[in-house]
């Protein structure tokens, strides 16, 4: 299951994922493009917006259903992953790789998760 | 109340499947790729699991006289080995649920009807039927239904592996909207030529007890001709770019047939063998439906943009007064064989012109919209034998 839950990136209950740095790079994991279906849109912040925390900064939509984006940190897009907007299946065929999503100048974070904490949240719901 | 499960359940579960409560009912949802499904289905076959569908069989020497009173279509007309869609409607003319009825043989119909409705179909027909030589019955054991949905699905219930030459003639000749008995895989099965997904396909009914071995001989046989199980999910993308509707969401207790613009299944002409007009459930409320125009109208709508307008979203003239709601959104999805969202709308009528445009109010940012006409997707004429 690790390959569900990677032990070195950070968490959050809405189901992205972090990895801290200059920038931090963030996605969403794979139990949520499981339980999306085949992704067909993505729809993301562009390079110098400032996002917030826990405040909704896109959508992510597949043929069964529509999901928000949150942002799990605080600070200034500095680069989308333009390759996922052109083909949204690289979230489902690689959520934690080249399905990544935004990179952020980090001024806080949000609250995180470990690798236990969150897979604890999925199967608890 | 525990859940009612496929006998087919634990092959979903080695097969991988998300499963996903429906009509009360546990069933697969998706396989693997719901798109991947989607376009099997379009392009080649694929195998749902259906046993969440009602069976009813309404037997008797005036079984066909109690169901043209009990429904609202004119089943008395139907030949043998043969089958209609029609509804059950409410006195008032609401509908209870849409149905597929086969007529077994001249004193035997079998109707299918939704997971989450059967129990109120039950209800209303028992009622109904009382005062004929007829009877309502549920099998005693529990039955499945298979569908082999999609151009390749004749050739594969054709193959000498599955099916005899006698009985792979008789499938070949099935008419749309037919059903025979007939062996597949040495398991006796009835197969309708009937489906939910705008292509040419088949719906096998068989007991429970051979359900897992019809279910494992049709995915072995067929995989050669690029048959692949597919779950809800797909088989919700394909009926509607078939414009057809789904019970919950374009029909309900708010809604009579004429709205869903499916007025054809109301025969208010249907007669007995005197030539005297027949009664039946629901008739004067949908008589003088008939002559009013209907203030709400069931529309295609199609996305300009990229994102998909869904179920609930709401539809208005301008995006300067989103308060003034001319309609809503029953089902939406982006489609995957036209690549743009498509969705199906109740729109008051003066805003259901082809080409009207109207901004859908998602998740509060103005979407443009175009109504379209129905059905989004149409099968090519060449691999749509004998409709």
């Amino acid at each position: 299951m690790s390959d569900q839950f990677p032990e070195n990136l950070q968490y959050t209950a809405e189901h992205e994922w972090v990895v801290q740095g200059e920038p931090a790079v963030i996605g969403v994991t794979w139990t949520a493009q499981d339980a999306l279906g085949d992704v067909v849109y993505l729809e993301l912040p562009e390079v110098g917006a400032e996002v917030t925390a826990g405040a909704v900064i896109g959508e992510i939509e597949s043929t069964k259903s529509v999901s928000e984006l949150f942002s799990p940190v605080t600070g200034t897009v500095t680069e989308v992953n333009d390759a996922a907007v052109a083909d949204p299946s690289l979230v489902n065929s690689d959520p934690y790789g080249a399905g990544w999503l935004f990179k952020v100048d980090v001024t806080a974070y949000g609250e995180l998760l470990n690798a236990s904490g969150y897979q604890k949240l999925t199967q608890g719901s | 109340m525990t859940t009612p499960t496929s006998p087919l359940l634990a092959e979903h579960e080695a097969l991988g499947a998300s499963l996903t409560e429906f009509g009360g009912w546990l069933m697969p949802l998706r396989y693997g790729s719901d798109i991947a499904e989607h376009n099997a289905v379009r392009s080649r076959a694929g195998l749902f699991d259906i046993s969440h569908m009602g069976q009813i069989r309404v037997v008797g020497p005036q079984a066909a006289q109690a169901l043209d009173y009990a429904l609202v279509g004119w089943l008395s007309q139907l030949y043998d080995g043969k089958a209609r869609y029609t509804m059950i409607c409410q006195d008032d003319g609401a509908v209870i649920d849409d149905l597929v009825v086969y007529r077994l043989r001249q004193d035997e119909f079998l109707v299918v009807a939704n997971a989450g409705n059967t129990p109120a179909v039950l209800v209303a027909l028992r009622q109904r039927v009382a005062g004929f030589k007829a009877t309502v019955e549920v099998p005693d054991r529990q039955q499945a239904l298979i569908a082999v949905q999609g151009p390749a699905a004749q050739a594969i219930l054709q193959l000498p592996t599955l099916t005899e030459t006698e009985a792979a003639e008789a499938i070949a000749m099935l008419p749309y909207y037919a059903i025979t008995a007939a062996r597949v895989a040495s398991i006796d099965v009835l197969v309708a030529r009937t489906g939910y997904t705008g292509e040419d396909g088949f719906e096998l009914f068989v007991s429970a007890d051979h359900a897992v071995s019809l279910w494992r001989a049709l995915l072995d046989v067929g995989a050669t001709d690029g048959l692949i199980p597919a779950g809800l999910s797909a088989r919700d993308s394909l009926r509607l770019e078939a414009g057809m509707p789904l019970y919950g969401h374009e029909l309900d207790l708010t809604t009579t047939p004429y709205e869903a613009g499916l007025g054809r299944v109301v025969r208010l002409d249907k007669k007995d063998e005197q030539g005297e007009p027949l009664d039946f459930i629901g008739r004067d409320a949908l008589a003088a439906r008939r002559h009013s125009n209907p203030a709400r109208v069931l529309v295609g709508i199609k996305s300009l943009g990229r994102r998909a307008v869904r179920a609930g979203d709401v539809l208005v003239p301008d995006a300067a007064r989103p308060d003034r709601t001319v309609g809503t959104v029953t089902s939406g999805a982006p489609s995957p064989t036209l690549g743009y969202p498509i969705a199906m709308a109740y729109v008051s009528a003066e805003f259901s012109a082809i080409g009207t445009e109207l901004i859908a109010l998602v998740r509060g940012r103005a979407e443009q919209v175009e109504v379209v006409p129905m059905p989004f997707y149409r099968r090519p004429a060449a691999t749509s034998a004998l409709t």
